[in-house]
């Protein structure tokens, strides 16, 4: 029998023959990732009853979401991962500094093809992009794989989704990506294994395949898995942690929905405040004042995001009045901008540079909005709240766009930045 | 096990942001206090005047976005009694199946029930039970929980339900 992506791995990890959607499984993750969060988590596994963690060896913790600490609070939360991990044997730890989650287990080589992930954060499909299994969990069942090392999952349902052709010039994989959670809904892959093909995808370079599958978190995927192929093969090259087996899809697999897409048809989209969903073109909303622009995040914090909003921001200044936050997504990315001359233009145009990490993403520091401020961001999610406050408003859109609307005090696209944007030296 | 309370209806697409800030998630750790914020930045009201057993009745995808905890740890604190839904972020029906948080999936319900009715819930017989008086008595059906994970919900969570596993308590 023919097997989805989703079914094939599942099997395979529970050592079954063959699985079908709904069944129940119970398995041991290649990958156990948590964040800030560890030391709840460690406080639930004590509770548990167990003194050691099961397999110290399959947990990645990455200090992110509010690095450095902004309070003593979030210092004293540190400082107890710290111990736990030192305490639990658990190797695979990144401090303050290193980037966000998501983007240091693609760097340190965790995010593979074939392997099993979860993770106690909802952007945990970010790996599928590397052909893995990737799901979100809570806290609670992190904590039981510290004492057991298992845990159960639902084989879930498949949509395939095919990209035919190719993008335009100034459309990313951010406004395709939008653009099918716009169309399909905050619920259109609720529960679901959602894989992508087609040319649309396969002629993407990695990091931009890196933002869709992030972006499955927000139409309720399980996951968001895109086949491996020689460019996911040569990114892996010298970083990958052991040899690993990539898992396709059977060609004749049974899908509970195909949902097809033209590239070329895809114009460059921005999501409405207060849902992802909220999708519109770009130019329904262009001219909308802006108060701060965002650049960063595990959805668009990497090089290729960062050098073309520095592209678009070179020999121009940002708007008077606006506040533009530049946070590379990893200590890696934040070095490779630094060699690229990235930074220097940042910094020359009037931006601000943060430490890597989540920063203002879900509000807790490093540049959140006033009441009544608006914000474009390249983030992944603009709910009422997230950025601190109810009472603001945030747009979602690509680093071209956040970049453009930096210089022009509005919601622009870099096509329509006129000339007379240019400083004058 | 049956549950007795007041309903309170909110809409499609509720997002754990607005269940639980996510600016509180790394200095609020009491779930006294985390029920403090409950429904903060939906319905400031929701937390002063909820009462233990109400019911909390929302459209599709109730719970999305982050997949933290204290969304669901939050609403347990203030006693809330069941969640019923057109349906459930994933992440956020394990969460609730994992604090023994009645999640149900029931779109009839949802469409009958308004804000200040009184309803019972029944999980064994997977019945709803509205009594008002223009309309009579209204009973709607869910299906139970697979069978594989009732036994977490009937530990009383997953915590209590590892701990029985690993023989650490009868």
């Amino acid at each position: 029998m023919s097997h989805t992506f989703a079914e094939k791995i599942l099997a395979q990890k529970a050592g079954l023959a063959e699985v079908v959607p709904g069944q129940i499984v119970e398995v041991t993750p290649d990958v156990a990732l948590s964040h800030d969060n560890t030391a709840p988590i460690a406080g639930i596994f004590r509770k548990i009853g167990v003194t050691r963690v099961a397999r110290p060896d399959i947990h990645v913790v990455v200090l992110d979401h509010a690095c450095p600490a902004p309070t003593t609070k979030h210092a004293q939360n540190h400082k107890a991962i710290r111990q736990f991990v030192a305490e639990q044997g658990i190797a695979h730890f990144y401090d303050v500094g290193r980037g966000v989650c998501h983007q240091v287990l693609a760097e340190e080589g965790f995010a593979l093809p074939g392997a099993l992930i979860v993770g106690s954060d909802s952007h945990t499909p970010t790996a599928g992009a590397f052909g893995a299994f990737a799901a979100g969990i809570g806290r609670s069942e992190m904590a039981v794989i510290m004492a057991t090392a298992r845990i159960w999952l639902r084989v879930p349902e498949s949509l395939k989704i095919v990209v035919h052709g190719r993008l335009r010039e100034g459309v990313t994989s951010k406004d395709l990506a939008l653009h099918v959670v716009g169309n399909l809904g905050a619920d259109g892959g609720l529960y679901q294994s959602v894989e992508w093909h087609g040319e649309g995808v396969t002629a993407l370079d990695q990091e931009s395949r890196i933002v869709i599958s992030n972006l499955m978190a927000e139409m309720g995927a399980k996951n968001g898995y895109i086949p491996p192929d020689d460019v996911t093969f040569a990114w892996l090259e010298d970083r990958a942690q052991w040899p690993y087996d990539p898992v396709y899809p059977d060609p004749d697999a049974e899908y509970a929905h195909v949902v097809e897409y033209d590239a070329e048809t895809i114009e460059p989209v921005v999501a409405r405040p207060h849902t992802v969903d909220n999708v519109v073109p770009l130019r329904e909303v262009a001219g909308t004042r802006i108060d701060q622009a965002f650049l960063g995040t595990c959805t668009n914090g990497r090089l290729s995001d960062l050098g073309a909003a520095a592209e678009v921001l070179e020999g121009r200044n940002v708007a008077p009045g606006v506040r533009l936050i530049v946070i590379p997504a990893s200590s890696e990315v934040y070095l490779d901008a630094l060699d690229a001359g990235i930074l220097r233009t940042f910094v020359e145009v009037g931006a601000v540079i943060e430490s890597p990490g989540c920063g203002p993403c879900m509000g807790n520091h490093m540049g959140v909005p006033a009441e009544g401020e608006v914000t474009i961001s390249t983030a992944n999610r603009n709910f009422r709240g997230r950025m601190g406050t109810k009472e603001s408003d945030v747009y979602l859109a690509s680093p071209l766009v956040v970049a453009a609307s930096a210089v022009a005090g509005e919601i622009v696209h870099p096509c329509d930045l006129g000339s007379k944007q240019m400083r004058e030296e | 096990m049956s549950i007795n309370g007041k309903v309170w209806k909110y809409g499609d697409d509720i997002n754990t942001d607005v269940i639980f800030p996510g600016k509180y998630t790394y200095t609020v750790s009491d779930p006294d206090e985390m029920g403090e914020h409950a429904l903060e930045d939906l319905d400031p009201e929701f937390r002063m005047r909820v009462q233990p057993g109400d019911v909390i009745v929302a459209g599709k995808n109730f719970g999305c976005g982050s997949s933290r905890e204290q969304a669901v740890t939050c609403l347990v604190a203030k006693g809330v009694g069941a969640i019923i839904a057109k349906s459930f972020a994933r992440i956020y029906y394990r969460n609730c199946i994992n604090n023994a948080l009645p999640a149900i999936t029931c779109p009839e319900a949802v469409e009958a029930l308004e804000s200040d009715d009184e309803v019972e819930v029944d999980l064994e017989a997977g019945e709803i039970h509205l009594a008002r008086s223009e309309t009579g008595q209204n009973v709607f059906t869910f299906p139970p929980l697979p069978e594989a994970v009732m036994g977490i919900f009937a530990a009383g969570g997953l915590i209590p339900y590892t701990r029985k596993r690993l023989g650490v308590e009868k």
